[in-house]
């Protein structure tokens, strides 16, 4: 397959994931900005979501306060930021665009579609547009996507390049979303009845829509070094970093098939993995959380380099 | 001008002609509104698949749909019968040409074409001259636009021999229409075009360099995501199966045409070239090119990659050679003409140019080189202050334009709010040339001026299109 079309793949693969995150972003935090802070409602809520989505910094160089109607309008059309919902799917389109070869009728169409859908909900009167409308409207464009994807494309180096750009930007989200909200999942002594900090986790796992996962695999209350556990170690929970590193292993496993040659992509993967593979929440929260959230944060983005070289993007 | 003929009802107060039957029949019987509701559906899912086309020079969208008319333009067999066979004439004539234009130059030394035709024409390109492109095909894909003004009166209109687009959509105009009205187009027995790409495909196959190779590398070569037509190069590229590359992922070595994959470089032997001659390689042509890939030129010459159409062809089809076709049949093939050439009045020459000076106001006025319905003049649709500026031009350069009477091109019958009107249409049918000969795909692409009277039917003016149906059973 031709570089380039590799990366327009692996752009436009991780540009939608970033889309999806992002209103799943946007719902939870809504939620929990909603709470009267009796019930652990969070007025700081929107300032952690412009961090999870790692566009904190461009959002205070532009305003002199985090109020819910700036953010919203920032992480969803603002074209000050390049990663708004807006500009996620306007690359991820533009990318396909390019390489509408490697994409079939279906899958191109899902992703036009989803453009003309965001341009027409932009058109809308931005405070009258209900956010859950907008987000779900993403949410399903995305799932429309993924779903034209798995069911029409042929499984070759364009559909595992896609997927790949998939888990290696599904990894990067839940680890900022860790990287943000570690604070809250530190153990202490619990008061005995539950915890204010209830729907800080359950937050948590909204945004990575997990919180049915999590009651099927640990049928507990909402525990939170159990929310770590599920995030980062957790194999068959998808946007966990396990699972995405399996992914990520995997499929630069397909992408070897076929010439057989291994590079530094293979061997950064493998090692993520291998670490992930071996640890476990005990070990981690002795040595730091936060810590080992972060230099997860740039190993997965050495990754993303080893593969730009390996693949030469 | 007298009322034009109509695809559809003929002459003035004739009855509607027998190709028609079906459609005719299906037109009346259909209530206005369910015309428009298809129409709207035909727009939305045009623009759901992003069959767009981009426009130079606009600021606001730079992403458009070519309008398209839901009445579609029928040709019967018999009709096209005898357009096919003037189409492989006319093709077969161009490679000749061709050929021996840099080869022997054969037609220069009989003084059918004067010598400075080719030698002071820029598209005649001295780079190549002597040497014969793989298996002896210039033109490997030829939109040929045709105009009708009677119901046996055909006309070439232009000889597209560089990169004629318009393929896709019509293509993609048969597909909305088996979509749109299905039952329509089985009862009126269209032939169907869809074979198009896997004949563009053999075409090309067939032109690759010999090599060890079992099979050849094919690939389709686009200026990029910004051209005009790149929507219709992704589609080639798809329907065929073939990488579609920019110049930067093409590169040579040793005279070998290679891609930049995944799995590292990749020899590419057949390379369907949507630029221009001027941007293929900056070693050779335009410098400041971008598109193109440097060493290509070399790796052309030495025999190691076929590009389609070949280096060059652009001397065969601009408009002033246009006027010695006719001549230039009778020289290879012997034989007369089987479509006839719009009489053309020359401009570089003096009794010519003198006319059309004094005649202005009922000519159509062309660049030799022009395309896309840019830079010409329609006589009697210009103002006084339009005429003149344009004969200033003339005179400055008159070398640079040809002249015609302005046809009466035919009308077809075309939906306008919800009310049926006449529109002038040409058909620009595909004609492949591969190692094995010539294939015509039954009908083309039919453009219309949606504009009521207008006669420029360019999609870059305003124009729309029209499925095109050879029908009969």
């Amino acid at each position: 397959m031709l570089s380039r079309t590799a990366a327009n793949l692996y752009w436009t693969g991780r540009y939608i994931e970033r889309a999806d995150f992002l209103a799943r972003l946007l719902e939870a935090t809504g939620r929990l900005s909603a709470l009267p802070s009796t019930y652990g409602g969070d007025p700081t809520a929107w300032g952690g979501a412009l961090a999870a989505a790692g566009v904190d910094d461009i959002y205070n160089g532009l305003h002199d306060e985090i109020s819910e109607a700036a953010v919203v309008s920032f992480l969803t059309m603002s074209p000050d930021n390049p990663s708004s919902v807006r500009g996620c799917v306007e690359r991820a389109r533009s990318n396909a665009r390019a390489v509408r070869t490697g994409l079939t009728r279906e899958a191109w169409e899902s992703l036009n579609s989803a453009w003309h859908e965001v341009l027409r909900l932009q058109a809308l009167d931005a405070s009258k547009t209900e956010i859950r409308e907008f987000t779900e409207a993403v949410q399903r464009a995305v799932a429309t996507f993924d779903g034209a994807a798995q069911r029409t494309m042929l499984r070759d180096d364009a559909f595992w390049f896609l997927q790949l750009g998939a888990a290696v930007e599904r990894a990067d989200n839940t680890a900022r979303l860790l990287d943000v909200k570690y604070h809250l999942l530190l153990p202490r002594d619990e008061p005995v009845g539950g915890s204010l900090d209830y729907f800080q986790w359950s937050t948590i796992l909204r945004t990575v829509s997990a919180l049915t996962a999590y009651r099927w695999v640990y049928r507990d209350a909402v525990k939170p070094w159990l929310v770590a556990d599920l995030l980062i170690f957790n194999d068959r929970m998808p946007r966990s970093l396990t699972c995405c590193y399996d992914t990520i292993v995997e499929l630069l496993d397909y992408l070897a098939s076929g010439s057989g040659r291994r590079g530094p992509a293979h061997r950064q993967a493998a090692q993520v993995q291998l670490g992930l593979r071996e640890g476990d929440v005990k070990a981690i929260f002795s040595s730091g959380l936060h810590e080992f959230v972060e230099q997860f944060i740039v190993d997965n983005n050495k990754l993303g380099l080893a593969i730009a070289e390996q693949f030469a993007f | 001008m007298a009322t034009p003929f109509d695809e559809m009802n003929g002459w003035s107060g004739e009855a509607p002609r027998e190709a028609y039957a079906q459609v005719k029949a299906w037109l009346d019987a259909a209530p206005g509104e369910l015309l428009q509701t298809r129409r709207a559906q035909a727009e939305l899912l045009f623009r759901r698949t992003g069959i767009t086309f981009n426009v130079y020079g606009d600021p606001g969208g730079s992403e458009r749909l070519i309008p398209f008319d839901i009445v579609p333009r029928v040709i019967t067999t018999k009709e096209w019968a005898h357009i096919e066979r003037g189409l492989v004439q006319r093709v077969e004539a161009l490679n000749s040409l061709l050929a021996d234009l840099y080869g022997a130059q054969e037609i220069l030394k009989a003084g059918i074409i004067p010598e400075e035709l080719v030698t002071l024409n820029p598209q005649h390109q001295l780079a190549v001259m002597g040497h014969q492109p793989s298996k002896g095909v210039f033109v490997h894909v030829a939109g040929v636009d045709l105009v009708r003004t009677g119901p046996d009166d055909f006309y070439v209109l232009e000889d597209n021999a560089r990169t004629p687009s318009g393929v896709s959509y019509m293509l993609e105009n048969r597909e909305m229409m088996l979509r749109l009205f299905p039952e329509l187009v089985a009862r009126s027995g269209v032939a169907p075009v869809e074979t198009y790409t896997d004949m563009l495909l053999e075409t090309l196959r067939s032109v690759a360099p010999s090599g060890p190779e079992r099979e050849p590398t094919i690939v389709v070569l686009t200026p990029g995501p910004f051209n005009s037509a790149f929507y219709e190069h992704s589609f080639l590229a798809d329907k065929m199966g073939v990488e579609l590359v920019e110049g930067a992922d093409l590169f040579v070595r040793d005279n070998l045409v290679y891609m930049r994959t995944t799995e590292g470089p990749k020899r590419v032997h057949v390379i369907y070239r949507r630029i221009d001659d001027a941007f293929l390689d900056p070693l050779f042509f335009r410098p400041d090119s971008t598109l193109g890939v440097p060493g290509l030129l070399a790796a052309y010459l030495a025999g190691n990659v076929a590009l389609a159409n070949a280096v060059g062809t652009g001397v065969a089809d601009d408009k002033a050679m246009y006027s010695y076709m006719p001549e230039v049949i009778r020289f290879y093939s012997g034989q007369e003409p089987i479509l006839a050439n719009v009489p053309t009045w020359r401009c570089r020459e003096d009794d010519h140019l003198a006319y059309v000076l004094d005649h202005l106001p009922e000519l159509v006025v062309k660049e030799v080189d022009g395309s896309g319905g840019y830079g010409m003049l329609v006589g009697p649709h210009a103002t006084k202050a339009q005429i003149d500026e344009f004969a200033a031009k003339l005179r400055a350069a008159p070398q640079g334009f040809i002249a015609q009477p302005t046809l009466a091109l035919s009308t077809c019958p075309t939906l306008h709010d919800g009310k049926l009107e006449p529109r002038h249409v040409d058909l620009r049918p595909f004609v492949l040339t591969g190692a094995d000969g010539v294939r015509v795909t039954p009908g083309g692409l039919t453009r219309v001026a949606l504009t009521p009277g207008s006669l420029v039917v360019n999609s870059s003016q305003g124009g729309g299109t029209k499925d095109t149906w050879v029908s009969g059973f």
